[in-house]
């Protein structure tokens, strides 16, 4: 009977091409637009880990509660053993150290005097190119003028600073900052390097400076305001980093200690897991709406094929078969046409996704969000499951409603069909 | 006496109307005999159509007993009416019905795929049924590619392909030209013959008529005559 319906669909264009072709384009449409938005959030995801949040990030109980405004005189001191406990316990994971501060920026006259001023927010980390984090955060790439800092007085500034303050490569600057114990603290120093990071906010007006550097300068000798963690496959996974975060708070942080330290799952911080979750309901949404839409196509398609084919109904039910054999038979051709359909529009959507590349920099202009400048599509069995299954189940749902008509048709009147 | 195969008590059928109840046939009382070649005749809306549909369980009486092989048409259910026709029941139309996406071979096999009969069984059935009405050069043509007189030759080998016990015909020359309007009516009767089938026609066409050992005649829904031809 399998091969009896096969041939019956491919014999009668009627039966295929229509359904066919829009669960194939609908489908290729879907894979596509889901690939595309998992580029988007892996992107997102591996941009703000690598600038902001890590997979998972260790600061102080009162840092935590005051984490946007990165506070860095909450930070962590004196930590260098604690860090190596950390690393010998969780070698699944890199820990980075890092210190944000904000500052002022004072760029001086030829005689020394203050000709302007701008805030920043610096960021320092191990600017030794053998290191993890000169990789990690692409110095190399984003460099747009002069060179990575040797020494510690030097620094890199972010491109749009640079050309407002109309500063020249080794100009020298002043930063304005408060310690880790409250006092003012300002250092000089000369501009060794242009950044271009192509994130807007980064771009605006980011120092980037050596740890070293930062930590006699805040007074901060051997602490940390943040400590990062990445796994070292270098894939977020919710689950994973909010288990790991667990384990390390029930051994390492005390709550009467607000300078014990804590994790953070790169989830819970800041709106990251409000993004992180926009986007999974957002995909579960998109899908569920794309069943229903297609499911309402081809139900309506459906019921023109049905009307043509209502003479047929008729033949089958007079010659032996049940409305329930019939009915199930036209769900059995939908899920045919259904399952080779959304093979083929899977097939495409991933081709078309593959060669897909998007220069994001032009809309990063006015965004604040944390994206690379080349986005391209992630593909993931994730993707290819919910375009198949969408295309499947939109092709089914519209043969069943379609095929209800069966059952309220009285059988004398479908055979009466068979006389028109 | 010959085995009644089907059993007609009181019965009538009425359909709906915006003025009450039509009645399409009333007071129908008949018996068919296994073997028998016989005829419902009348003009249109005479009610043949609906006494064929009733007994072949497409439809159900809205009074009276029908019995067909021993079951009650007013009482089956819709699953045990698609299993009385799959099993025991053909049918033949006056605009043959084919499905025009099978072959001459498909279109005689699809009722014994309802049957679920082993696939070498199935192949020798259908291949005699096409060799009885004559078609096996024909085996693998599509409806399109076949005359009027040689779909309607599939037609009846795709009713006769399960060897039936009854087959219900509706005006099957109706499309036909003489030549074969006599040939078809000859392989049926030969059939009906040789198989021992029941053949109940719907028809006011003479040449079947001609080839009918009983004749019922049909007026305004309520037998008005039962004659058997004798010397056909």
């Amino acid at each position: 009977m399998f091969s009896f319906i096969i041939k019956g669909i491919f014999r009668d264009r009627h039966r295929w091409l229509f359904p066919l072709s829009v669960i194939i384009v609908s489908v290729a449409i879907l894979v596509f637009a889901f690939s595309f938005m998992d580029g988007f959030m892996m992107s997102f995801v591996r941009q703000t880990a690598r600038f902001d949040t890590g997979h998972v990030k260790v600061v102080s109980r009162a840092y935590s509660e005051m984490l946007n405004q990165k506070p860095h005189d909450l930070a962590l001191l004196d930590i260098k053993d604690l860090l190596e406990d950390w690393r010998a316990e969780y070698p699944q994971v890199t820990f980075v150290e890092r210190i944000n501060f904000g500052a002022l920026i004072d760029v001086p006259d030829d005689e020394g005097k203050t000709l302007m001023q701008a805030d920043a927010i610096v960021f320092a980390i191990d600017l030794d190119p053998a290191g993890d984090d000169y990789h990690r955060m692409q110095i190399d790439r984003a460099l747009a003028q002069g060179r990575a800092p040797r020494h510690s007085e030097e620094i890199l500034i972010s491109d749009i600073a640079f050309e407002n303050l109309n500063l020249k490569l080794d100009d020298e600057i002043t930063l304005l900052s408060s310690t880790v114990f409250g006092s003012m603290t300002m250092q000089n120093f000369r501009i060794s390097g242009v950044v271009k990071f192509g994130i807007q906010t980064l771009d605006k007006g980011a120092l980037i400076m050596d740890l070293d550097a930062a930590r006699p300068m805040l007074d901060m000798a051997g602490g940390a305001g943040e400590i990062l963690g990445f796994f070292t496959d270098n894939r977020f996974d919710t689950t994973r980093a909010t288990s790991l975060a667990r384990n390390f708070n029930q051994r390492y942080t005390d709550v009467d200690d607000e300078f014990s330290p804590v994790m953070l799952s790169m989830a819970k911080q800041g709106n990251t897991g409000y993004m992180l979750q926009v986007m999974d309901y957002g995909t579960l949404w998109m899908s569920m709406s794309f069943v229903i839409i297609l499911g309402i196509v081809l139900w309506n398609s459906g019921l023109m094929n049905g009307i043509r084919r209502y003479g047929e109904f008729g033949l089958r039910l007079a010659i032996g078969e049940s409305k329930r054999q019939v009915y199930f038979r036209l769900l059995s051709e939908a899920l045919i046409i259904g399952f080779i359909g959304s093979l083929i529009g899977v097939s495409i959507g991933a081709l078309i996704s593959k060669n897909f590349v998007m220069d994001m920099s032009v809309y990063q202009k006015s965004s604040s969000i944390l994206t690379e400048n080349l986005l391209s599509t992630t593909m993931s069995m994730k993707v290819v499951w919910v375009g198949f299954f969408t295309g499947l189940l939109s092709s089914v749902l519209g043969a069943s409603l379609a095929g209800i008509a069966v059952f309220n048709r009285q059988t004398s009147q479908l055979f009466k069909e068979l006389e028109t | 006496m010959k085995e009644s195969i089907v059993k007609i008590r009181n019965m009538g059928k009425a359909f709906p109307t915006g003025e009450g109840d039509f009645w399409a046939l009333q007071n129908i009382n008949l018996d068919f005999e296994r073997g028998e070649f016989s005829g419902i005749v009348g003009p249109s809306g005479s009610g043949k159509t609906t006494l064929l549909n009733i007994i072949g369980s497409l439809d159900k009486p809205s009074l009276g007993d029908v019995e067909v092989l021993g079951q009650k048409i007013q009482t089956l259910n819709q699953k045990k009416s698609s299993i009385l026709r799959a099993k025991h029941i053909g049918f033949i139309f006056q605009t043959y019905n084919l499905l025009p996406v099978y072959n001459v071979y498909e279109n005689v096999e699809f009722p014994l795929l309802l049957l679920k009969m082993d696939a070498a069984k199935r192949e020798r059935m259908v291949k005699d049924a096409i060799e009885w009405v004559g078609l096996t050069d024909k085996i693998k043509s599509r409806p399109n590619q076949l005359s009027g007189g040689q779909c309607q030759r599939v037609a009846i080998a795709r009713a006769m392909v399960k060897k039936p016990d009854l087959v219900l015909a509706d005006e099957p020359t109706a499309n036909l030209d003489s030549e074969n309007s006599y040939k078809i009516l000859d392989t049926m009767l030969k059939l009906s013959e040789d198989l021992g089938t029941t053949f109940i026609f719907s028809t006011h066409d003479q040449k079947v008529i001609s080839y009918l050992k009983r004749i019922i005649k049909l007026t305004d829904g309520e037998v008005s005559s039962d004659d058997t031809q004798t010397g056909v």
